[in-house]
């Protein structure tokens, strides 16, 4: 589930933890288990975040539909 | 012998010469006599400073779109494709235009600036059908030339800022008059593949002929229906297509259009970071508070025979407080029934008359004391006091010789000649008796 939530979702999530965590009205089992899901949050995050390969390629379009094939040109990365 | 022919044959003549000649010609001139009845056909007059010849623009079959990518206007100059069409009713022959395209200067910047109202105006420029971007797309889309400085750049800001992001290249030419078809089945590509977070449309700069796929109406409407957010980042900073105004987010150049759409990943580590630092120190706050809350509670929670301890206290305390309001209570009656008891001896009757007779006679003693006393000190001061009026008495004066001389009518005394008249009457007192006197003349 956690893999195909967006970075955005997460950081908008943990963000929003992290606010309440500090407005301090949570009770202890609400701030206990919010702690444990901002752990979980920060931890998709920066495995998002740790991630350097990138595939870049080229939509094409052939007589029997779209083709998809690795672009040749992107030289700058590796 | 010559052929005698008639008006239809020699017009027939005449249509199958022209027409055959004249299939397919370029003419440029500039239009005058415009006129667009109901029918939606465009009629006008092609002329040059020395020539003219009327023209038709039909409306294509089945649509009520016009055909040209500008609306047709008096006194400009366009190149139309057409070929030539004899009426033989009426023995006439007139263009029949195919196709239109603006000339001169301005033309094309006019061009823009009707689609640029007409889409403005038909709202597809509206701030509310903008879309969000994404704030770390996982895959972008690029519509653009797959060789050249754009997609290069593309390519490394993307990476540089964040190596993650994957790219689809949709590669169209940029260029000429098959650009704007190519860049919309590129997007429709794109549609189709799916699993695409935002798209760029870019390209480089150039002169507003090279920019004119990026004019395009089709182009226009295939963006605003996009359902992927559009970047448009069409030629350089200064440049403005109608891409730009109808997609999602204008970028002044591809560059900043990577820029825009990709985070740097070194800030949102640091964000991370700092986010991890804060929800820390929040739970430990927390634990921290609950400690002391626990800490504080037990202090308060107190062993229950104290309490009895301090309610014997107060019970010993009450019973000593009621003892003592009895006694007391009890002392007040005591000097009560004492006080009554006084009070009814010194009601005795037989007590009572003897005192009164008593008290009677010595009243009575003392009212004469007192009435002579006052009978003395009246006495004494009525001699005193005659004795001081003596010697104020005006009498006495009077017995020295001196009158009082008054006013006859009122009785005043006069004591100086001012307001004195000869003949007034006065009066004089002396000592012994008074007269009227008439004043003979006043000094």
């Amino acid at each position: 589930m956690m893999a195909k939530d967006k970075f955005e979702d997460a950081l908008e999530k943990l963000e929003d933890i992290v606010r309440k965590m500090e407005a301090g009205d949570l009770s202890l089992d609400e701030a206990l288990k919010s702690f444990e899901e901002g752990i979980k949050l920060i931890r998709f995050c920066s495995s998002k975040l740790e991630e350097t390969e990138r595939r870049v390629e080229m939509l094409l379009e052939k007589e029997n539909g779209l083709q998809v094939k690795r672009f040749q040109g992107d030289h700058d990365e590796s | 012998m010559e052929d005698i022919l008639t008006v239809s044959q020699l017009n027939h003549h005449i249509k199958f010469l022209l027409e055959e000649t004249f299939d397919h010609v370029l003419v440029e001139g500039e239009i005058s006599n415009l006129r667009r009845p109901q029918s939606g056909h465009v009629y006008f007059t092609l002329k040059d400073d020395q020539s003219q010849i009327r023209a038709v623009y039909f409306r294509p079959f089945g649509s009520s779109e016009k055909r040209a990518r500008f609306a047709l206007e008096e006194g400009m100059k366009i190149l139309c494709r057409a070929r030539l069409n004899i009426y033989l009713p009426r023995g006439e022959y007139q263009l029949i235009v195919e196709s239109v395209e603006p000339l001169g200067t301005g033309a094309l910047q006019k061009a823009f600036e009707q689609l640029k109202a007409k889409l403005l105006a038909e709202g597809l420029f509206d701030e509310r059908h903008k879309k969000p971007l994404p704030f770390l797309p996982e895959k972008i889309g690029v519509v653009t030339s797959s060789t050249g400085a754009v997609i290069r750049d593309i390519l490394n800001i993307t990476y540089r800022r964040f190596p993650a992001v994957d790219i689809m290249i949709a590669p169209v030419r940029v260029q000429g008059n098959e650009a704007a078809a190519e860049i919309i089945q590129a997007l429709r590509n794109i549609h189709a593949y799916g699993k695409i977070d935002v798209i760029i449309i870019a390209r480089g700069g150039g002169s507003l002929e090279d920019l004119a796929p990026f004019n395009d109406e089709a182009l226009a409407r295939e963006i605003f229906r996009s359902s992927i957010p559009v970047i448009s980042a069409v030629g350089h900073e200064t440049d403005f297509t109608i891409c730009d105004f109808v997609a999602d987010l204008r970028a002044p150049t591809p560059s900043a259009a990577a820029e825009l759409i990709v985070p740097e990943r070194l800030e949102l580590l640091t964000k991370m970071k700092q986010l991890k630092q804060r929800l820390t120190t929040g739970i430990d706050r927390h634990l921290d508070d609950c400690g002391e809350q626990l800490y504080d509670l037990q202090s308060r929670l107190k062993d229950p025979r104290r309490f009895i301890v301090n309610w014997k206290i107060t019970v010993d305390e009450l019973k000593e407080r009621m003892v003592l309001a009895w006694k007391s209570k009890k002392q007040n009656r005591h000097h009560h029934l004492k006080q009554i008891e006084l009070r009814l001896a010194h009601q005795n009757p037989v007590l009572t008359t003897r005192d009164r007779k008593n008290l009677i006679q010595n009243r009575q003693k003392d009212l004469h004391n007192h009435f002579m006393a006052r009978l003395t000190a009246t006495k004494e001061r009525l001699l005193k006091n005659a004795a001081v009026l003596e010697s104020i008495s005006p009498l006495a004066v009077l017995q020295r010789g001196y009158s009082i001389t008054r006013h006859l009518d009122n009785g005043e005394i006069i004591r100086q000649t001012d307001g004195l008249n000869e003949g007034d009457h006065v009066n004089v007192l002396l000592a012994k008796g008074n007269f009227n006197a008439r004043i003979s003349k006043v000094f």
